[in-house]
């Protein structure tokens, strides 16, 4: 792979693209337009992240990818596999070990120190998208910090469902100032958003480019009689029994018999070898 | 009992190997080279190298090989090159009013200087399977050479325009235009941008938006003034020698559309154009793109936007790239487990809670 620069990217672009970044840090929440370039992997498939990613990383640095959670599902592996040829950093699966971690739809359970990158890939990075089709509207109230709709959104969901009817992608508001996507994390990772590293948010497709510096407040939109509730399901782990993990559910056989398992496997993994068990766990396991 | 989903990485080696013989096929059969796509799959090559960006017939009919004739797959591979290329600067404008046309039709003059030539087009044939191509070996017989035209082929819009009667294309600002590869796309776009989307837009896209004019969403009564395809020369000023060089040449097609226009508050009666300018022997693409630009100049020319799909330059400009479209309409068949699982939960409490106000009702 020498034919091409270090991360993949020509050093013109990066600079281009740390650009975006800083403005991004500097202005907590509002969304940069960036020039995001063709990547070998589909728009969609995380090229903001990895152009976030590929912008970010030194040869000092050890990265770690996740995708739900995970580092062993498809297009993660295929993300570091990326990496390590075009960038020959170090991997990892330990959150710990990490300085810069991409990840799609998942905060890692362990808290993320100041040394830490969490790059997010995002699909859609426009909250407002969906109550209104058109950037260009949704640009101006931006500006105008105009989130009439989003409230009025929530309020008809709780009217009709008695619940705010978003379970993923739960939009929050920046140090009081821009309502962000924090990408289709669950409602139950929104409260780490508020974390020492520094959060990053890349898409590709949509060309924006969005940042949390550390420390920043965040706050998930709702109602004073009817306050943000990260639920989770109600289990522990089936196989270290953690009960503040974010769980997957998973079935295991014809009947419909199923179990609930940490979608971080790093945080599961790294239990069982502390001797944690749970319901499902069997000796040869850990 | 669970097994963790573990393995992808051995599992997109072994699907990898799977693909490269998949591409490959029966053994027995003999392998096509890239010479052969290039010389007999070349419409192919030109939709490849017009969406992809890149003129480059050789790299088109690779990417169409390794993609195994997937057009929209070879584009991508195209792209992902193409945007690691280093950039030495930008060529001069090309004159197609000094094409060497292949082909050149008007719809609106039955002659014109240059005269009209059909060229090699599939417009007058009869679709009916040929047989005699299953066999093969079989060369065609050449095709009988005319007199060669010579002299010049002038663009038959400016016909129209020596009597005022068709709109006037303003000069080009001096500003150069924005560069759609290297910048965020933001609206609203302008002309140039409009058009560079366009013409690197998919096809079909553009052709059924272009379509959508002529049953009446947006109507705005195309002919095709000038339809031209042939060989321009590209020519680049090298800074070192202070005047422009021809570095090469490149095949294209251009289409000049004249629409009837009764007037608007600011334009008086006349006729007005639309412009489509591509990579290759692309006529569909070509004609698609001019009806299409025609319908987005409404503001330009005056018109009531009627809230058309094919008048509203951010539908357009954000849905026609079929690289941007294929990547987030696939990207669903990623795991989406954490998502899926949050939602599972929220409908399962609604659920509980609306069969509990069912219960509470019915005892009532």
């Amino acid at each position: 792979m020498t034919a091409y620069n270090f991360a993949y990217l020509d050093e013109q672009t990066k600079r281009m693209i740390r650009r975006a970044i800083l403005k991004g840090l500097a202005i907590p929440g509002y969304q940069v337009p960036f020039a995001s370039r063709e990547m070998p992997m589909p728009y969609g498939w995380g090229t903001g992240g990895v152009q976030v990613s590929a912008a970010t990383l030194t040869p000092d640095d050890t990265f770690k990818v996740i995708d739900q959670g995970a580092d062993d599902t498809t297009n993660a592996v295929s993300i570091r596999k990326f990496f390590e040829k075009t960038a020959q950093v170090a991997t990892t699966e330990k959150t710990a070990e990490a300085t810069v971690i991409q990840t799609r739809h998942r905060i890692p359970e362990e808290p993320l120190t100041e040394d830490q990158i969490l790059v997010y890939q995002v699909p859609i990075p426009e909250p407002l998208r969906f109550l209104e089709p058109s950037e260009v509207e949704t640009r101006k109230m931006h500006a105008l910090e105009e989130y009439g709709l989003m409230h009025v959104k929530l309020y008809e969901d709780i009217s009709r469902h008695g619940h705010i009817a978003t379970a993923y992608a739960y939009p929050v508001k920046v140090e009081g100032r821009y309502v962000m996507d924090p990408s289709p994390i669950p409602k139950f990772d929104n409260p780490k958003m508020e974390m020492a590293g520094i959060q990053l948010f890349g898409a590709g497709r949509e060309q924006r480019i969005y940042a949390l510096p550390p420390y920043t407040r965040v706050v998930s939109l709702d109602f004073e009689d009817h306050p943000f509730d990260p639920s989770k399901a109600d289990h522990p782990c089936d196989m270290c029994g953690a009960g503040d993990s974010y769980l997957d559910e998973v079935i295991v056989d014809d009947a419909g018999g199923r179990m609930f398992v940490c979608s971080d496997t790093d945080y599961c993994a790294t239990r069982q070898a502390a001797g944690h068990r749970g319901r499902l766990t069997t000796e040869d396991a850990a | 009992m669970y097994v963790a989903v573990k393995g992808g990485e051995r599992a997109i080696d072994n699907a990898h190997q799977w693909l490269a013989e998949e591409r490959r096929g029966d053994r027995d059969v003999a392998e096509l080279s890239v010479d052969q796509i290039r010389e007999q799959l070349s419409l192919a090559v030109n939709r490849v190298m017009a969406e992809g960006s890149l003129y480059d017939p050789d790299l088109a009919a690779l990417a169409i090989k390794q993609a195994r004739g997937d057009l929209i797959e070879a584009i991508f591979l195209i792209r992902a090159y193409r945007t690691t290329l280093p950039r030495f600067g930008a060529s001069e404008p090309v004159d197609t009013g000094a094409m060497a046309c292949d082909r050149r039709i008007s719809a609106t003059f039955k002659d014109a200087p240059g005269g009209q030539v059909l060229g090699p087009t599939f417009d007058y044939t009869h679709r009916l399977l040929d047989f005699a191509l299953a066999a093969e070996g079989l060369a065609p017989e050449a095709a009988t050479e005319g007199e060669p035209a010579t002299g010049p082929v002038p663009h038959v819009t400016e016909f129209l325009n020596h009597e005022g009667l068709i709109q006037q294309e303003h000069a080009p600002a001096h500003d150069t235009p924005r560069d759609l590869t290297r910048e965020p796309l933001e609206l609203p776009a302008g002309r140039p941008l409009r058009l560079q989307a366009l013409t690197r837009g998919d096809e079909g896209f553009v052709l059924g938006m272009a379509y959508s004019t002529q049953r009446g969403y947006g109507r705005n009564h195309p002919f095709v003034g000038e339809l031209r395809i042939g060989t321009v020369a590209v020519e680049m000023e090298v800074p070192e020698l202070g005047f422009a060089v021809e570095i090469g040449e490149v095949v294209l097609t251009e289409c000049e559309t004249v629409n009837q226009f009764v007037g608007s508050k600011s334009e008086p009666p006349q006729f007005t154009r639309g412009y489509g300018l591509v990579f290759g022997q692309t006529e569909r693409k070509a004609i698609s793109m001019a009806l299409v630009d025609r319908a987005l100049r409404w503001e330009e020319l005056g018109e009531d936007n009627v809230g058309v799909p094919a008048q509203d330059e951010e539908f357009v400009l954000y849905h026609s790239d079929n690289i941007q479209a294929t990547g987030f309409l696939e990207h669903i068949k990623l795991p989406h487990y954490v998502d899926f699982q949050s939602e599972l939960e929220l409908i399962r409490k609604l659920r509980r809670e609306a069969m509990e106000g069912e219960r509470r009702e019915a005892a009532e």
